[in-house]
């Protein structure tokens, strides 16, 4: 990887969010009024420095890693502050970027009015956001691994300092999980390494990709590797640290963390699985599809039986995770590119989701119980529409983007996994249960007597998720520059993991990347 | 007629060793001659001036052993090699900072040991020597004598000087262990128990320098290396002797299955000393294991293979798993510092010059955040009804809810803690690391799949403590009556090194990462 001169854009998006936390702990006792707005301005400012990178970002090259920089950083391990991003790294680190002012935004009432609390609860969210724009940009495996434990510490506190009433249960039982799996994959690391060429760069992805390993060394270290990113991702059987979570997390963190930090472990296995242990990741493609396949049933199952309300949309993640990582294995350049769009969407969509469920859960003294609410619509019509919306989004309704990265992975995976991809998609039905169902149950019907003289939604609401939604519409009917951006990496990957790439047809004609657009107001009929 | 030609003495290389062991004497001196007033702070002076000065000498000699790669004085009996200057550096620092752990009188004017270790428990000389306020200044020559001791261990190039360092560092320690303050039948029943067990780990030892001299004809390591070479099959001489030395050094590494002092006199044993001990003996005993593993074993590797692959791993899992279910934070920090025996070990057994460089860098990680962590042990202390302060609050359960009042010191304690369960940007991962990574290259694979489970299951406990500081509340528990004493600074000064230490050692490791690989190549 060549370092490129110019202004370190990379690093000023990590060290901005890194100052505001710290401007957030150092901030006297007597300004404490002051930190809801710094943390949002910090936040904004990130956003629009992020914009202005990927205003620099060259689309023509998509597949190749821009605005890199490389410093050599603990030379006796090999170890180097590399970053830079591909498409996809670059539409992760944006994600980022855009969840963080909602979240924060999101979180203005929350703690009471305990200052003091908000303003630590804030600065662990600036924080993370430095370390999920590090990890999505890291090029180099060591720091890679570094950053993907780190980032447990803040969530940890996150979730433990801050939640509900089993928060500590929670926190551990994440902590543990994400451990044990990291510790797994630190084995891997060292054996990648010692049987990569070493040296001063031993740990850049760019000198690992290709170094060739016997076959089990690869199939044993890849499995290091995918185990880690599957309990982040999190993927059947795995997952069930994550319900736990975001029932007890506050709505902003789960927003982060099932929205962003569960990414991670798809982005790993799409930017490090493939590219490092191409022939362990053929081998394993079988096993692994299956597994997806029972993420998006099973967890859609369990999504439609659930109480609370976290609890389901932690369970309609598992679903969706599954049909990312089905379409990550599947190896066809559409499914690969559906799988990439679709972090970003599902980051939206259940990031959106997660903020109106906390929502509803303050009109209602934070019960999470579905059966506590009903009848919302009347009371609460703005809110109960962006329910629905966001709500529809999260089914997957064609005009919304989920629709067309789902319909990307499906119709990819397809060509080269038929029966996966027939049976996930009985996943598409049952999101139209879990999240229909919902909606009845919460906003229809009469209203409770509690719930009489609930508030619409603010000002300060809508803007929250308004945002989210306008986004969600425009690359609904136009997804074409976020396509642009994940079809040269989706292409290289499948270059690098050495399968003949299948090109589903339809009519004969290919469907080539901007294909699903024309697909998608065809579907708008369905 | 015989004529003694006295032995020309290397005063430069033995300076930071003369410069601890002096001082420990003119401490005694101390005792002897300067009013009882005035001698705290003599002794203390003198003490952290010493260390400082050891240390200082340890890098004034650096350059030299790292042109020449070390010199063998007294014709072999003493080597001052990489690794021995290292580890001399690493003791020496580590010992001046636990003597400010040790020093430190907190806000209620009384430091961590008995006004007279001679008065029995309860009686009334004790109340006595209390009354009047008696200080046991003696304890700092025993830590300088222990510190020597110490720093002699891994630097001696044959049995016999490495037995007298042994003893001239074992022995302060047993006297050290039984001088707690408060719960004392509690830590002289520790250092009785260090005592015996030390003495059979001791008669051991010498039992098996006995027969490796009665194997080689030679005392020195070199020559007992190259004895190995000649032979075939089990010699028994040699195994039998081999195998009681490594009991005797094993033992002081607090390697399971010679581990059973380690909880008691660990919980027993005043807390500044405890972390002394964690901290330093560990280095010097380690330190020792190394020189003999790489010096002496290399012919033997394939006979002493499994039974170090043995000790490593059960020292990993029994120390993790006991941990676990542990109450006291002493003794879980106690079982703790086995299973670091135990990731020490997979360091030294992967037998390649990464192996000396990880463990040299890990035992100094694992040194600050142990000192640290008992450093903050101390202050944390329980409170009778009518407020009085007393001892530390060593139950767990005294700690829920410390975060909400002490966020500093609680904070610090995440740090070490953290460490030592080797969470990234922190001092113990870049250890855990550079340990695995030679286990990895040195075809160890199957120490480090079981060490990266241990280190997941021990992050259970060491997480345990963090929750319930910062996220449990101490209302209407046994914590209501937890309070944190004010340091007079020393101790929190030692904290903070700490705290400095440990990050610095996690996010920028390469200064010293290149000192330790630079340094691991031994002498014979």
């Amino acid at each position: 990887m060549q370092a490129s001169s110019g202004f370190p854009w990379l690093t000023a998006l990590i060290v901005l969010p890194v100052i505001g936390a710290a401007a957030l702990w150092a901030l006297p006792a007597a300004s404490r009024r002051l930190v809801r707005p710094i943390a949002l301005g910090v936040s904004l400012a990130v956003l629009v420095l992020a914009a202005a990178m990927a205003l620099q970002f060259d689309t023509a090259a998509a597949g190749t890693h821009q605005f890199s920089e490389l410093v050599s950083w603990i030379p006796a391990f090999g170890v180097s502050y590399a970053v830079g991003v591909d498409g996809v790294g670059l539409l992760m680190v944006l994600l980022s970027v855009i969840l963080v002012p909602v979240v924060v935004l999101a979180a203005w009432r929350e703690q009471g009015q305990d200052l003091g609390r908000l303003r630590h609860y804030l600065a662990l969210v600036l924080l993370l956001e430095a370390f999920m724009i590090a990890v999505f940009s890291a090029r180099d495996v060591f720091l890679f691994y570094l950053l993907f434990e780190a980032m447990l510490i803040p969530v940890y506190f996150m979730i433990g300092g801050f939640g509900g009433a089993q928060r500590r249960y929670a926190a551990v039982k994440f902590l543990l999980y994400s451990l044990a799996g990291g510790l797994v994959m630190l084995a891997g690391v060292i054996a990648l390494y010692v049987s990569g060429p070493g040296g001063k760069g031993g740990f850049l992805v760019d000198s690992l990709v290709g170094v060739h390993l016997p076959v089990t060394t690869e199939r044993l270290i890849f499995l290091a590797f995918f185990l880690a990113f599957a309990i982040k991702a999190p993927m059947f059987p795995l997952h069930t640290w994550l319900p736990d979570a975001a029932q007890n997390a506050p709505a902003g963190t789960s927003v982060l963390l099932v929205g962003v930090l569960d990414k991670v472990g798809t982005f790993g296995m799409l930017t490090l699985c493939l590219p490092l242990f191409p022939n362990a990741s053929r081998w394993a493609a079988p096993a692994i599809v299956v597994l997806a396949v029972i993420s998006v049933i099973y967890g859609a199952l369990l999504a439609i039986s659930q109480q609370d309300i976290m609890r389901l949309i932690a369970y309609t993640s598992v679903s969706h995770f599954g049909f990312i990582v089905l379409g990550i294995f599947a190896f066809s350049s559409v499914s690969v590119e559906g799988s990439s769009f679709y972090m970003f969407n599902h980051g939206l969509s259940t990031g959106g989701l997660f903020l109106l469920a906390g929502m509803m859960a303050r009109r209602h003294g934070g019960s999470q119980r579905i059966s506590d609410f009903g009848g919302l619509q009347k009371v609460t019509p703005v809110l109960a529409g962006l329910f629905l919306v966001v709500g529809l989004s999260a089914l997957a309704l064609p005009g919304l983007s989920p629709f067309i990265s789902e319909f990307m992975v499906l119709v990819g995976s397809y060509g080269r996994q038929a029966p996966a991809a027939v049976v996930a998609t009985i996943g598409v039905v049952l999101a139209a249960l879990y999240i229909l169902i919902t909606y009845q149950r919460a906003f229809t019907g009469p209203v409770r007597a509690e719930l009489a003289d609930a508030k619409d939604a603010t000002y300060r609401e809508r803007w929250v998720i308004g945002p989210l939604i306008a986004l969600m519409l425009v690359l609904g009917f136009y997804p074409a520059p976020a396509l642009d951006l994940v079809r040269d990496p989706a292409k290289s990957t499948i270059e690098q993991v050495g399968v003949q790439d299948s090109v589903p047809t339809v009519q004969g004609a290919a469907v080539t990347g901007s294909a699903p657009t024309t697909a998608a107001s065809e579907g708008g009929a369905k | 007629m015989t004529t003694f030609t006295a032995p020309t003495i290397a005063w430069a290389e033995l300076a930071p060793v003369l410069i601890v062991l002096g001082a420990g004497i003119l401490g005694v001196g101390v005792e002897a001659f300067v009013p009882q007033r005035l001698r705290r702070t003599v002794q203390l002076v003198l003490a952290l001036a010493a260390t400082a000065g050891a240390l200082v000498a340890v890098a004034l000699l650096w350059h030299g052993v790292h042109k020449t790669g070390g010199s063998r004085l007294f014709d072999g009996a003493y080597i001052l090699d990489g690794p021995a200057l290292i580890l001399q550096g690493i003791i020496v620092g580590l010992a001046l900072l636990a003597l400010l752990v040790i020093a430190d009188r907190t806000s209620l004017g009384e430091d961590a040991f008995a006004p007279s270790g001679a008065a029995v428990p309860g009686s009334d000389y004790e109340q006595l020597a209390r009354r009047k306020g008696l200080v046991l200044t003696e304890v700092y020559p025993l830590v300088l004598f222990a510190t020597g001791g110490m720093m002699i261990f891994p630097a001696a190039g044959d049995l016999l000087l490495m037995f007298v360092a042994l003893e001239v560092l074992s022995l302060p320690l047993y006297l050290l262990s039984g001088l707690a303050r408060r719960r004392r039948l509690l830590s002289q029943e520790a250092a009785m128990k260090y005592f015996l067990l030390g003495a059979f780990a001791s008669a051991f030892f010498l039992f098996g320098a006995a027969l490796l001299y009665g194997f080689a004809g030679s005392i020195k390591l070199a020559d007992i290396a190259t004895a190995t070479s000649s032979v075939l099959g089990m010699d028994s001489l040699l195994f039998a002797g081999l195998a009681m030395l490594l009991v005797g050094i094993l033992f002081k590494v607090g390697a399971v299955p010679f581990h059973a002092w380690t909880p008691d006199v660990y919980q027993g044993a005043p807390t500044p000393i405890t972390g002394f001990m964690a901290a330093c003996t560990k280095a010097a005993a380690v330190g020792v294991l190394l020189r003999v593993v790489y010096v002496v074993l290399p012919g033997l590797r394939w006979e002493l293979k499994p039974v170090l692959w043995t000790v490593a791993i059960l020292t990993m899992l029994v120390g993790t798993v006991i941990a676990i279910v542990q109450t006291d934070i002493k003794r879980m920090l106690a079982y703790s510092a086995i299973a670091h025996a135990g990731f020490i070990l997979t360091g030294v057994v992967a037998w390649n010059q990464r192996g000396i460089s990880g463990t040299l860098f890990y035992l100094l990680a694992y040194g600050i955040a142990s000192i640290g962590a008992f450093g903050v042990v101390s202050l944390v202390r329980e409170t009778n009804d009518a407020g009085e302060v007393l001892g530390e609050a060593t139950h767990l359960s005294q700690w829920a809810g410390l975060g909400k009042r002490s966020p500093l010191l609680a904070g610090a304690f995440t740090l070490f803690l953290l460490s030592l369960a080797g969470i990234p940007l922190t001092a113990g991962f870049t250890g855990k690391f550079a340990v695995f990574t030679a286990a990895v290259a040195g075809s160890a694979t199957p120490l480090v799949i079981v060490g990266v489970i241990a280190s997941a299951a021990a992050a259970f406990f060491y997480v345990r403590v963090i929750v319930l500081m910062f996220f449990t509340d101490a209302a209407g528990t046994a914590a209501e009556r937890t309070t944190v004493v004010r340091s007079e600074g020393l101790t929190a000064a030692a904290i903070s090194i700490a705290v400095a230490a440990t990050i610095l050692l996690g996010v920028l490791p390469s200064p010293v990462l290149t000192l330790v690989t630079q340094a691991a190549k031994f002498i014979p």
